[in-house]
């Protein structure tokens, strides 16, 4: 099992990023934003953002910070509601549609600062994950026995074989969420998402303040999820080596506004990207800091 | 001592108690509570029944601030609803007892959804003053709608009645109010297997990233409320039960502290701490009433002496325990448990 998923990563990893992206391109997209703008009093946050995001592939939002990125992820979860501009969501606009209900329609995320439940074991902060999934009402939870068992049960056997597993974190399953280190904090925030059985699956800095090696698990698993798991990835990340690997299509925001969008290499070669950058257009030293293989060493 | 526990099952591995051990243990718990009436006194009897009434409001209080994390100030006004409920249904119905303590319980519910109502914008301190603020109000109705709830004399209802057999002393009480007690504690701790505890969970350590992963947060706040209050009805019910008269000094705003120390000093969050908590607060003033006798026979002065020590006394303790144990009794049980799972071969 370990061993397979090395070998998709491995593929996807070193295969042509061009090419990858290339077939994602002409399929529909399941998020489409358009004209956002958001303003918390005079300050604005994000200035008519548009931008998609096409299905079954992995986008990526980049941007220096305080670029609006996480702002647009709160505009899509429902915590924010922006003044003006829609997001469309499988061709349906999700204005007026409440957090909760947006989860249920398949919205997952996790978050920049980890949100866990500290609280609750590893185990119950995955399974509150299927919380949108399930049905018990008070009654049955209280009799327990019957109904609420059965959903329990069957809620436990999804997350076990196909979560739990599938994301090695096996061993700490009944461990409190605050005694784990943060690489596995993030990943039983993975889990937790997944639980949610998302069809969009936000991940905000999934990797941020993390060693190498936690990085390229994390790496992994994203991309063991685009292939195993029928979901579109939208991910915040600041991490150019693994954003320029494993993504498909990027949106790059600066000041709230998008200023680029389009496949890693064109990206990559943006003018303005460069500038909103490194604050200059030599060209040359921000290629060398974009490029994967020079940063990664 | 026990070693390993294997499981088969994912249903064996939820149990409530997933060793023999602990199932041993609990057995001999139960059949300590069916003999004990048949072996105390009067005495202890009537604290046997007092212990259990505050366990079942302790728990409901420890599903809305302890599991969900809303500070409720309003537990004595709604133990109050029960009370007057149960009171009126058994003087104006024939009804048995286990019909009115549930239509005690529905009523109370009702009345804790409404307070809860302002629980989606107001949180904390906040809330508390809220809840504090429904308690007077309710405190000002039980006074005052003299057609129902008889103003400041109260009412004293006739004994609790089911098949023909009526339950009037301490000892016919018990095998109402403990078997309640048990029941209605193991239903909280199957909440908190299921979904619906976990969301009360979730709002209580954080309640937006709870919204953004698909709880309803009003829902289950008033759930969490509505839930509490059942517990709080039922309790009040059996005090009425008990002591067979409820007047508006029965449920004192001093009774809603009560139980919010008790769920502190068990363990917020902590439903066994939940149990200890009411026990200690319930015990605690007897005992010191007992050291008092015990020392009047050498120092004459003692009760003199004591009787405004008590309150001392008992506000040390709970601020002994809030620092030097500040996750309550709960922990402490944890820690014993601890000691003696591979005991005694390691410690």
């Amino acid at each position: 099992m370990i061993l397979e998923c090395d070998l998709t990563t491995t593929q996807a990893v070193g295969s042509d990023v061009g090419a990858a992206s290339g077939k994602t391109e002409h399929n529909k997209n399941i998020l489409e934003i358009h004209n956002l703008s958001l303003s918390f009093g005079g300050v604005t946050a994000l200035r008519d953002v548009s931008f998609r995001v096409p299905e079954q592939g992995i986008t990526t939002v980049i941007g220096p910070n305080g670029a609006g990125k996480t702002s647009m992820f709160n505009c899509i979860s429902g915590f924010y509601q922006p003044q003006q501009g829609s997001i469309h969501y499988q061709g349906k606009p999700l204005t007026g549609v409440k957090p909760p209900a947006r989860a249920a329609l398949g919205l997952a995320r996790t978050f920049q600062n980890i949100a866990l439940f500290r609280g609750m074991t590893v185990l119950d902060n995955i399974k509150l994950g299927a919380h949108v999934h399930m049905k018990s009402g008070l009654l049955a939870s209280l009799a327990y026995f019957g109904p609420a068992r059965r959903e329990e049960m069957a809620v436990r056997r999804e997350v076990e074989r196909h979560i739990i597993d599938f994301l090695e974190i096996d061993h700490i399953r009944r461990q409190p969420v605050a005694s784990l280190p943060y690489g596995l904090q993030k990943r039983v925030e993975l889990a937790r998402a997944l639980a949610m059985r998302p069809k969009v699956l936000m991940l905000d800095e999934p990797v941020a303040g993390m060693n190498r090696e936690e990085k390229e698990d994390m790496a992994r698993f994203i991309l063991d999820i685009r292939e195993e798991w029928d979901v579109t990835i939208l991910m915040v990340e600041h991490d150019m080596a693994m954003v320029m690997d494993i993504s498909d299509h990027i949106a790059v925001l600066n000041f709230g506004q998008v200023i680029a969008e389009g496949l890693p290499a064109d990206v990559q070669n943006n003018a303005e990207v460069i500038e909103a950058y490194l604050g200059t257009r030599d060209m040359d030293s921000l290629r060398h800091k974009l490029n994967p293989e020079s940063e990664v060493a | 001592m026990r070693i390993g526990d294997a499981k088969q099952s994912y249903e064996a591995d939820e149990a409530i108690w997933t060793s023999s051990t602990q199932k041993f243990w609990f057995a001999v718990f139960l059949l300590v509570l069916a003999v004990f009436p048949f072996v105390a006194d009067a005495y202890l009897l009537y604290i046997g029944c007092l212990v259990g009434i505050a366990v079942i409001s302790t728990t409901g209080l420890n599903i809305l601030t302890g599991f969900t994390g809303l500070i409720s100030l309003g537990q004595a006004g709604f133990m109050g609803v029960g009370g007057y409920t149960v009171a009126w249904f058994s003087l104006h119905t024939a009804l048995p007892f286990p019909l009115t303590l549930l239509l005690a319980g529905l009523l109370t519910a009702a009345v804790g959804i409404l307070v809860g109502l302002p629980s989606l914008r107001v949180k904390g301190l906040y809330l508390a003053i809220a809840t504090l603020a429904a308690s007077v109000f309710l405190h000002f109705i039980f006074a005052e709608w003299q057609a129902v709830t008889g103003g400041m004399g109260g009412l004293s209802l006739p004994p609790a009645h089911l098949f023909g057999l009526t339950f009037q002393s301490d000892f016919e009480m018990y095998f109402i109010i403990v078997p309640l007690a048990v029941v209605m504690v193991l239903a909280a701790k199957n909440v908190f297997r299921t979904r619906t505890g976990r969301a009360f969970i979730a709002i209580r350590d954080r309640d937006i990233s709870a919204e953004i992963l698909g709880i309803n947060l009003l829902r289950y706040k008033l759930m969490s409320f509505a839930l509490s209050s059942f517990y709080a009805g039922v309790a009040g019910g059996l005090f009425a039960y008990f002591y067979r008269v409820v007047t508006p000094e029965s449920f004192p705003l001093s009774l809603s502290i009560f139980y919010l120390a008790a769920v502190i000093v068990g363990g917020m969050g902590n439903l066994l701490g939940g149990i200890l908590g009411a026990a200690f607060m319930t015990l605690i003033p007897e005992m010191l009433n007992l050291l008092t006798a015990t020392l009047t026979p050498f120092y004459p002065n003692a009760p003199v002496f004591m009787s405004p020590m008590l309150g001392i006394i008992f506000g040390a303790l709970i601020v002994g325990f809030l620092i030097f144990e500040p996750n309550g009794l709960g922990e402490i049980w944890q820690r014993v448990r601890r000691f003696f799972r591979l005991w005694p071969f390691r410690n």
